[in-house]
């Protein structure tokens, strides 16, 4: 690729792509690297899908900020990008007395925080809010500003949005090596070289070891796998808020939450581990996660399991986010952006438009009016395809013929069989491909080999 | 609203026995709603002899029963890419189709939707998540319909009938599962189908032996079983996770929804083979037959 771009963002998870997306907007020329076959293939390909007030973020912290500022913004532009939004609250639920006792704790801190409404509840307003709860609830903490949102199509929007901005998206494209020399960075990559004056570093998982190109990292990569169990749609209307555990030092709660696609799920466990590529679930831990669930809402025995899955956050060894700009190498480091990324993934893109333009120079001046590119909307209780006709394929999550043709085509399409996944929920369901993924399999046939 | 005395929510081996019998006993309104392009149900690609006997009094693979079925109901209204998306109290259905979303009802509604087998997910089976884990439904549509191998050594969970079922399979397009794997002292299907595997297939069974994880980034490198406590890694390329069978019941997860529903076939009651599902619509007929009189 012999054009030089203004912008290198390193990593099409969430957070790169939130990044792609509003440089792009701002005018500069801007090119996104992605080592997997598709985006989306690392953290963010599984996480819980919950958007954030910011609550019981650490006070007065970059992460705190971000995600009040992402939080924001993706109310704002959610509808432009056709984007879901199940308005399900959030309750942060004691199951025994020395909870109960830690419950003013984090109304004070949530107050802190500028979260002005959220409020402690009885039992008796918890068993209201939530008859589905096993008695043993003894009361909660109410976050009325928690909701639930599809944590792919989101990110699939902000890309899309990116491409229509003229950015570059490159999938297969590991950077192999980096160097810096008059004033701009050139990148080794498995697409070939690419030549940017500044360069982002959204590498996740692998972020500590993609910032040695630039410098000693400030934080090192701890990442930490969760497990989560997926019940079958029956369950989704056992419960209406999200239901947090009271976090202690001691026990690492799990929590239970419906998903836009009609499910409800439960999750995630917090294990520390090295690996940082493939989660891997074990069946004594989804056991454990099953039976807590069940414990939680008794309603949920004899409910199917209908997925599996285990997503690894990018922690790191530092207590907030490290977003800065490094001047002298024309790079800006985003790192360690643990389970919240995805919510405050618009609000890091705002802030290191910040740190750009403080250090790096301004923005053209007069930015190219916005392209709002709406996604194909895939959760429940909106208008789905399948309503307006056409030949369903997965009979599971009712998704057409059409909506896979389309996923396979555009400027973004699918990458592997799981970003045909993530776009269209095909084989997703309760019989994990049964009866359809056969039929996926021959629609597909010689098209996932590795297109950049 | 499009009404009609019967409705048919299937056109399996059950469905399709139904509404040929309500016709023979009289009853012409009658319209089987069917999701898939083509009726014939799980036979359609189970490609092996052994089909047919209690319907035809002979013994055919699935594929010529799904068409003697089709054969039997030609006449008769088959809707097939029709998908029922939920069911009402009072008779009625959404029901999804080429054009959209219409509402239907009957006097009497028979619901013959099914069964499928159990998911790796539903069993918890740990690991990570690669191509290559199917169940034996799936491998199937693979083979006889689409001609396509999606490995070349497989391991096969469970020792059911199916899972002989899922050999058979494997062995019509050259596929040699590397063992086939059981939880119990003892394989499940009736003792000559060990023989099966094991002479005719040289298929080693391993019995007592618990399936822990699958492992492989992108596709299946290997599984990790356990045997009276020992551990140890099967090299493989595929995972097909067989029976367990568990009634589709995804229209009624609660119970049907009044005294104008009925079920019949596999998913109102496992059954054995379809043979039996046919002679289960027979009697669903007879039945809605006498109750609309």
């Amino acid at each position: 690729m012999e054009q030089r771009f203004d912008i290198a963002v390193i990593g099409g998870g969430v957070v790169g792509l939130a990044l792609l997306r509003r440089f792009a907007i701002a005018g500069l020329k801007c090119v996104l690297l992605e080592r997997g076959s598709d985006i989306l293939s690392g953290a963010s390909k599984g996480n819980s899908a919950l958007l954030h007030t910011g609550f019981d973020a650490p006070p007065k912290s970059l992460e705190l900020r971000c995600m009040k500022a992402g939080y924001a913004e993706y109310l704002r532009i959610r509808q432009k990008l056709n984007l879901p939004l199940i308005e399900s609250t959030a309750i942060v639920v004691a199951w025994n007395e020395a909870e109960l006792a830690a419950l003013p704790g984090i109304v004070e801190k949530a107050h802190k925080n500028g979260i002005a409404d959220v409020r402690a509840i009885s039992q008796t307003e918890l068993r209201l809010k939530e008859p589905e709860l096993a008695k043993h609830a003894l009361g909660g903490v109410f976050v009325p500003g928690e909701h639930i949102i599809d944590a792919w199509s989101a990110p699939l929007a902000y890309a899309h949005q990116a491409l229509a901005h003229g950015a570059v998206i490159l999938r297969n494209a590991e950077v192999t090596d980096g160097e810096f020399a008059r004033d701009v960075w050139t990148l080794a990559s498995r697409q070939g070289k690419i030549t940017a004056s500044v360069v982002i570093n959204a590498a996740g998982n692998f972020g500590d070891l993609v910032e040695m190109m630039a410098r000693l990292p400030p934080f090192t990569i701890k990442p930490r796998k969760g497990q989560f169990v997926v019940f079958d749609k029956p369950a989704y209307k056992l419960l209406r808020a999200i239901v947090l555990p009271v976090p202690t030092a001691r026990t690492k709660g799990v929590v239970l939450f419906r998903t836009a696609f009609g499910n409800l799920a439960v999750g995630p466990t917090a294990e520390d581990q090295d690996e940082r590529e493939i989660p891997t679930c074990d069946h004594d831990t989804l056991e454990k996660l099953k039976s807590r669930a069940i414990e939680m809402i008794p309603a949920l025995t004899g409910i199917d399991v209908n997925a599996i899955y285990a997503g690894l956050r990018p922690a790191s060894d530092q207590k907030d986010y490290v977003i800065e700009a490094v001047k002298d190498r024309n790079w800006i480091t985003v790192g360690g952006i643990r389970s919240t990324g995805l919510t405050a993934a618009l609000g890091i893109a705002d802030y290191a438009v910040q740190l750009y333009q403080k250090n790096f120079g301004k923005l053209p001046k007069k930015p190219a009016e916005e392209v709002w590119t709406p996604v194909p909307n895939l959760s429940e209780g909106r208008i789905r395809p399948f309503m307006m006709g056409g030949e369903i394929v997965c009979h599971c999550e009712h998704v057409t013929r059409g909506e896979i043709a389309a996923a396979l085509e555009g400027p973004l399409p699918a990458g592997d069989m799981g970003g045909l996944k993530r776009r269209t929920r095909a084989m997703m369901g309760r019989c994990q491909g049964f009866y359809c993924s056969a039929h996926i399999a021959d629609i597909t046939r010689g098209r996932f080999d590795g297109k950049p | 609203m499009e009404s009609h005395d019967v409705i048919i929510v299937g056109g399996g081996p059950t469905g399709l026995s139904a509404a040929r019998r309500l016709a023979d006993l009289g009853i012409r309104d009658v319209v089987v709603l069917e999701r898939e392009a083509e009726a014939g149900g799980i036979p359609r690609h189970c490609g092996h002899l052994g089909f047919g006997w209690q319907s035809h009094r002979r013994l055919w693979g699935g594929p010529r029963f799904a068409a003697e079925l089709r054969k039997s109901a030609s006449g008769l209204d088959v809707r097939t890419a029709t998908t029922v998306i939920e069911l009402s109290r009072d008779g009625q259905l959404r029901v999804q189709g080429s054009t959209g979303i219409s509402e239907m009802k009957a006097r009497r509604v028979l619901v013959a939707t099914g069964t499928r087998e159990t998911p790796r997910s539903a069993r918890l089976v740990g690991g990570s998540r690669p191509q290559g884990v199917m169940n034996t439904g799936a491998l199937q549509q693979h083979v006889y319909i689409f001609h396509n191998k999606p490995f070349e050594r497989p391991v096969i969970i469970g020792s059911e009938l199916v899972s002989f079922s899922a050999l058979l399979t494997c062995r019509h397009l050259g596929i040699r599962p590397v063992a086939m794997i059981e939880e119990n002292p003892r394989i499940s299907a009736q003792r000559p189908a060990a023989l099966i595997a094991r002479l005719a297939f040289g298929v080693p069974v391993r019995t007592s032996t618990k399936l822990i994880a699958i492992e492989g980034r992108t596709t299946v490198e290997a599984v990790e079983i356990e045997r009276s406590g020992k551990r140890e890694h099967i090299t493989c390329d595929g995972v097909i996770f067989t029976g367990l069978f568990r009634p589709e019941t995804a229209l009624f997860p609660t119970g049907l929804p009044s005294e104008k529903f009925s079920s019949a076939g596999n998913v109102s009651g496992l059954l054995k083979t379809s043979g039996e599902c046919w002679l289960q619509g027979v009697a669903a007929a007879q039945d809605i037959a006498g109750r609309l009189a």
